[in-house]
């Protein structure tokens, strides 16, 4: 039996989407060996830090945040990819790795998925593959004293974006998710990458795009403003826009409202648990987030809601709780075009 | 609900969304090659941080999109298309608002919107190439997120009826819309704005049917926008703006009402519709919706009568009833010296003292002029023209004053102007001359060639309130550094003002400015000088102070700019560089031995022939403006002065030849010759004689040699027998003597259109030689055909590069082109201290035969270079040091 698209089940109910990955495998302690592995024991520089290695290193970590995210009541959860892009792997060495590690990791998320869908039918499960922004930019100057200049190239980020995106639809993915978008222009070459992909591959997957608005400015890092922003992204057909990380679910409120005014495409938001304390943790319990998130439920802003940096499966729970009383934001309808003649 | 419309929506930083409810969107155009002059020559310069200021300052004065296009033929348009949207992108205040990339070559298209994150505009496409290309360019923009503007133009050409209009209009949106889905709201038509009253039967639809096809294209085609350039309606108006700008604002609030809603608009030239003067409005909008037989008639008739109207109407003699002064105003202006003794004389009879003529009459009218030039209303040709008639006129008094004893009038302050010892080239320095005398400044120039204690005692005898250096060849920048210093040195006061075509401002600022205690200010063109002048002048609220002080911070910025952005650059070794120099393929490449070797010199000259080989462009540069020969001649804001300017060359070169007032004269040899020892290219002649080239030394991208010219050479152990030629032609004999002449007469106006027609004959005569040398004397390219146009874009096989030109910028070399031709017992043309050729119009270089030869930049060298140089040339380092100081990285 196959499962309902997703598109059918925004129509009914609020999905939800997992929490933060890291802070969960920060938890098993992994040091430079459990990095490696076996396999890479004689790589030539650190690995430890680059968590998406751990798909190839540590499967069954990976699968188990995924499977307690899924117990938490999540309908949807991201793959550990976030900088699997041949630019961000280049820290490591480890560019070649690109193609396996979305593969694998998509493979993980999707066993996992099939395992609780066929558990229970009536809560079909979803895979988003994630592509982060990786960690260099193309429309802002990494040298303060030549704005001129630019690390990346459009070009360079369309073919690293369209090789991830590949391996994750090869690897099973439901959605791609170009997520914590920082500099838009990074973002459309994601999306012209996704783009071709679905033409030469003959498919239509269903893309979500969020975006990160760095702080109370209430701007993109590149500087855009939220309806600015929109406005960049939606000339693609997407499953849903919105906004993740950076600030707490209070703190996104407005920018919320911004785009769900505006835009024709379902609104998704991801927050994190809160602003981090002094120490850069975030202390803001999963009853307190829960809370704040009650607000955009109420004022029907959203039909995609999970947690970022600092959020648990705790987290997840007390969201999914609340969003069950709740029904989706009414997704508009484009004007059909009307024909004259 | 609110969203049974699509907007078009647009955005920077910020959103613009553009509803029907909106007012008019207004596009700047400022950022435009081909709209401001001001804009294109920053851009050439590279001065892309002032051309930032444009674009700020059109965001500031409203601009709701920016338009920007980099289609010039001396731009790489990518290139400054790609590194200006970058800077942008640093500025929120320029980036808040979206972006239209404008360019007819879709590579430049392409490369804009991959570097914009905002939802831009594609400033065009049209079905001028047909369906496919055009659909595939529109799926592309889509993809990349950007909304685009549709030409009306089609595989039969651009749309100039309302019927054609209408069926272009409608066949591209159908093609989009039902064929790639792209957004209806995306579309942009820009349904061809052309001028009315052009006194062609066929013109005078034009306004009308581009109304009638927006209001049937809004209506027809949901969803889309229409747009247009505003001020091409008006151009038979040109100089006369109280017309233009009611034809602006009346075309605009009929079209806007039809439903045009953005389009590009000069705020400055546009009456608020209310504002118009009745008769003028009824006047306009008869021609603008074609409502009488006679409305262009009509409409010229108020045009003429129009007293701001600086526009003379041809053999019009009736101004001649005007009064007095409004008569000497107007002759000023336009440059007419035919009634000016008459006029002057009445002048006199009217006043007590003869200089009451020059103090009242002549400055008003001078006055007018540099109102005019400073508001950009007038041209450099005009004022060059206007200083004439100011001369005579004052030539004319000076008996009469001198008769009375009156001493001379009183100025705004006395400039001296030189070009430094060593250099010859003095015609920009004469241009800024003028340009100041007409303004009323008293000028003391001391010609070409000048040695710095012959500038400074001429200072100090004359009390000069500035000083003006110029020069055109690289060794002039080290003169003008010795300069700086001396005086320093003697305890000058009076500020220095840097000009001509090698120097800059960074090189200022760098360089000179930390030379010398008082101010120095780079003027880039003759235009800025009497607004600089005016500002160095001590006034009494010490204005010129803080204007001096400003200067030396504003120079002292760049500096750490300049010297921090430097330091970036990575260079090789010079044995690294030499490592990775070009290998030709020996195997494949037989060089061609020339039908003719040795020395020959050619005497005389066809001038007809030689007239072909002119590249006008330069020439058009030389005089202030700006644009490509042939396009220049009808460019709308300078054409008309271009046609102007370009018949008196006509005439002039006409008698140049007819007259013989030229000599041209050249000498060039062919030899067999070898690279030897990788950068030198050792010469058979009677004897060995060595050319020294200059290996690039700055990092290049994988796969990219570090040049020298050796490298197009076969190496001696290459076992094939290679050649070279080097030549030097002049058409600069006469030129002074001519000059002089015209100078005795006031006429400085023939005196710099001499002086720029000998440098153009002179490039012609290379480029000419450089032919017959290929397919002839040479003969390795005697199949070659080419027209002129591909021979100034550089089409042909070999190369020419000039020593003190960016291939080899030693000037060093000449001397031993020198030696090798014998030139100057050829051909008389001799070589100053400073290495320039004099006579000025003089050409001298290399001939490479090799096909894979280019002309390249060499950049900066290190000093390890400088140190082989020096000792594979038998010099001092100290010597090497100071010829190849503009080269030598910090």
């Amino acid at each position: 039996m196959t499962k309902p698209s997703i598109q059918q089940i925004l129509q009914k109910r609020i999905l939800v989407l997992d929490g933060a990955m890291g802070t969960m495998l920060q938890k098993h302690k992994f040091e430079e060996a459990d990095f490696r592995g076996d396999r890479f024991k004689d790589h030539p520089c650190d690995v430890k830090g680059n968590n998406d290695l751990l798909s190839i290193t540590q499967p069954e970590a990976i699968a188990g945040v995924h499977e307690a995210y899924f117990k938490a009541g999540a309908d949807i959860v991201e793959t550990n990819t976030f900088s699997a892009t041949s630019i961000a792997m280049a820290d490591y060495q480890m560019e070649h790795l690109v193609d396996e590690l979305n593969e694998q990791s998509a493979r993980i998320a999707s066993d996992v998925a099939k395992k609780f869908t066929e558990q229970d039918p009536n809560k079909p499960r979803y895979v988003a593959g994630a592509i982060g922004p990786t960690n260099k930019t193309a429309s802002m100057s990494p040298d303060v004293n030549d704005p001129g200049y630019r690390a990346i190239s459009f070009d360079e980020l369309r073919q690293a974006y369209k090789q991830q995106a590949a391996a994750l639809i090869k690897g099973g993915v439901d959605i791609l998710l170009v997520e914590t978008v920082f500099d838009t222009l990074n973002a459309k070459a994601a999306l012209f990458a996704i783009e071709e992909l679905k033409e030469e591959m003959g498919l239509d997957i269903p893309v979500m795009v969020s975006g990160t608005i760095t702080d109370a400015s209430g701007r993109t890092l590149s500087g855009q403003t939220a309806e600015a922003f929109l406005i960049s992204i939606e000339h693609i057909p997407l499953l849903s826009v919105g906004f993740n990380c950076a600030l707490g679910a209070q703190q996104l409120t407005p920018y919320l409202e911004s785009v769900a005014s505006k835009s024709t495409f379902a609104i998704s938001a991801y927050p994190n648990a809160g602003l981090p304390n002094a120490f850069g943790e975030y202390d803001q319990t999963p009853e307190q987030m829960a809370d704040q998130i009650k607000t955009y439920l109420e004022k029907s802003l959203v039909n995609i809601i999970g947690g970022c940096c600092g959020t648990s499966p705790a987290h997840i729970e007390a969201i999914a709780n609340i969003t069950q009383n709740y029904s989706p934001r009414p997704l508009p309808k484009t004007n059909p075009l009307v024909h004259v003649k | 609900m609110s969203n049974n419309i699509r907007p078009l929506k647009l955005s920077g930083l910020e959103p613009l969304v553009i509803t029907p409810e909106s007012n008019f969107i207004n596009v700047g155009e400022r950022t435009n090659v081909a709209g401001s002059k001001k804009f294109l020559r920053l851009i050439k310069e590279g001065s892309f941080e002032e051309a930032l200021e444009i674009a700020r300052e059109q965001v500031e004065n409203g601009a709701q999109i920016i338009d920007i296009n980099m289609d010039d033929g001396l731009i790489d348009g990518k290139e400054a298309m790609v590194r200006f949207l970058h800077l942008i992108a640093a500025e929120p205040d320029i980036a808040r608002v979206p972006i239209m990339i404008d360019s007819s070559k879709w590579e430049i298209i392409e490369a804009g919107l991959q570097v914009v994150q905002g939802k831009s505009v594609v400033n065009s496409i049209s079905l001028k190439e047909g369906e496919e290309e055009f659909l595939e360019q529109a799926k592309k923009i889509k993809r990349y997120g950007a909304a685009v503007v549709i030409m009306a133009f089609d595989e039969k050409g651009q749309a100039d009826t309302f019927e054609r209009r209408i069926e272009i209009a409608e066949r591209s949106y159908r093609l989009l819309v039902d064929k790639i889905n792209f957004p209806p709201e995306d579309i942009i038509f820009d349904l061809n704005i052309f001028p009315v009253a052009t006194g062609m039967e066929e013109h005078r639809l034009n306004a009308l049917d581009f109304i009638r096809g927006t209001a049937w294209v809004r209506e027809n085609l949901p969803y889309c926008s229409v747009s247009g350039g505003v001020s091409n309606v008006s151009f038979s108006f040109r100089g006369n703006n109280k017309v233009r700008e009611a034809m602006h604002s009346a075309f605009l609030y009929h079209a806007i009402k039809a439903g045009m809603n953005m389009g590009i608009v000069n705020p400055a030239l546009l009456e608020v519709y209310d504002d118009i003067d009745p008769v003028l409005l009824t006047y306009v909008e008869d021609v603008l919706l074609n409502q009488r037989d006679d409305a262009t008639e009509r409409l010229l008739e108020y045009a003429e009568s129009v007293t701001q109207n600086i526009r003379v109407a041809k053999k019009d003699d009736s101004w001649r009833q005007d009064p007095l002064q409004d008569r000497i105003t107007r002759s000023l202006v336009k440059g007419i010296d035919a009634y000016i003794q008459q006029d002057v004389e009445e002048a006199r009879q009217s006043v007590d003292r003869p200089i009451e003529v020059i103090e009242g009459h002549l400055m008003t009218g001078m006055n007018v002029v540099g109102d005019l030039f400073g508001s950009g209303k007038m041209f450099l040709p005009q004022v060059v023209k206007s200083a004439r008639v100011m001369k005579k006129a004052v030539a004319y008094l000076l008996p009469f004053i001198e008769a009375q004893k009156e001493g001379v009038a009183s100025t705004n302050g006395k400039v001296l102007m030189a070009t430094v010892k060593g250099d010859v080239h003095d015609i920009g320095k004469n241009i800024v001359s003028v340009v100041l005398a007409c303004n009323n400044y008293e000028i003391i120039d001391l010609g070409v060639m000048v040695p710095p204690e012959k500038i400074l005692d001429t200072a100090i005898e004359h009390q000069v309130d500035i000083i003006g250096l110029s020069g055109l060849i690289t060794p002039s920048l080290d003169e003008m550094v010795f300069l700086a210093k001396e005086m320093n040195r003697r305890n000058f006061k009076v500020p220095l003002m840097i000009g001509g075509a090698t120097t800059s401002r960074a090189h200022t600022a760098v360089k000179i400015d930390p030379e010398y205690d008082c101010t120095v200010v780079h003027v880039n063109d003759a235009s800025r000088a009497v607004t600089i002048a005016g500002e160095l002048l001590p006034q009494e609220n010490d204005h010129h102070i803080a204007f001096a002080k400003a200067k030396k911070e504003e120079y002292a910025k760049l500096r750490k700019d300049f010297l921090g952005r430097a330091r970036k650059k990575e260079y090789l070794s010079i044995e690294q560089a030499r490592a990775n120099k070009l290998q030709l393929n020996v195997a494949d490449y037989d060089p061609y031995m020339p039908n003719q070797l040795g020395i020959q010199v050619l005497t005389d000259v066809d001038w007809d022939e030689l007239v072909n080989f002119i590249d006008w462009s330069p020439f058009f540069r030389s005089w202030d403006l700006h644009g490509r020969f042939p396009d220049i001649l009808e460019d709308e804001v300078v054409g008309e002065q271009a046609r102007e300017l370009f018949k008196d060359a006509q005439e002039m070169l006409a008698k140049i030849i007819e007259e013989n007032w030229l000599e041209a004269k050249a000498v060039f040899g062919l030899f067999p010759a070898a690279s030897v020892q990788i950068d030198d290219i050792e010469v058979q002649a009677e004897q060995t004689y060595t050319f020294r080239t200059l290996r690039q030394q700055s990092k290049k991208a994988k796969g990219k040699p570090n040049l020298a010219l050796a490298d197009y050479i076969l190496p001696k152990e290459s076992g094939k027998q290679d050649y070279i030629g080097a030549f030097c032609v002049t058409t600069g004999f006469g030129v002074e003597q001519r000059a002089k002449a015209f100078e005795a007469e006031h006429d400085d106006y023939n005196s710099i259109m001499l002086k720029a027609l000998a440098d153009r004959l002179a490039e012609a005569y290379a480029e000419m030689l450089h032919l017959k040398v290929r397919k002839e004397y040479w003969g390795y390219a005697s199949e070659e055909n080419l027209e002129n146009e591909s021979l100034i874009k550089e089409q042909y096989t070999g190369i020419r590069p000039a020593p003190g030109y960016p291939a080899c910028p030693d000037h060093l070399e000449k001397e031993t082109i020198w030696e090798l031709l014998d030139v100057e017992s050829h051909t008389g043309v001799r070589l100053t201290e400073s290495l320039a050729m004099w006579p000025a119009a003089s050409v001298s270089g290399y001939y490479f035969a090799h096909p894979e030869a280019r002309y390249f930049g060499l950049g900066k060298i290190k000093k390890d270079q400088v140190s082989s140089y020096a000792q594979r040339k038998q010099i001092a380092m100290e010597k090497a040091l100071k010829w190849l100081a503009p080269n030598i990285a910090d």
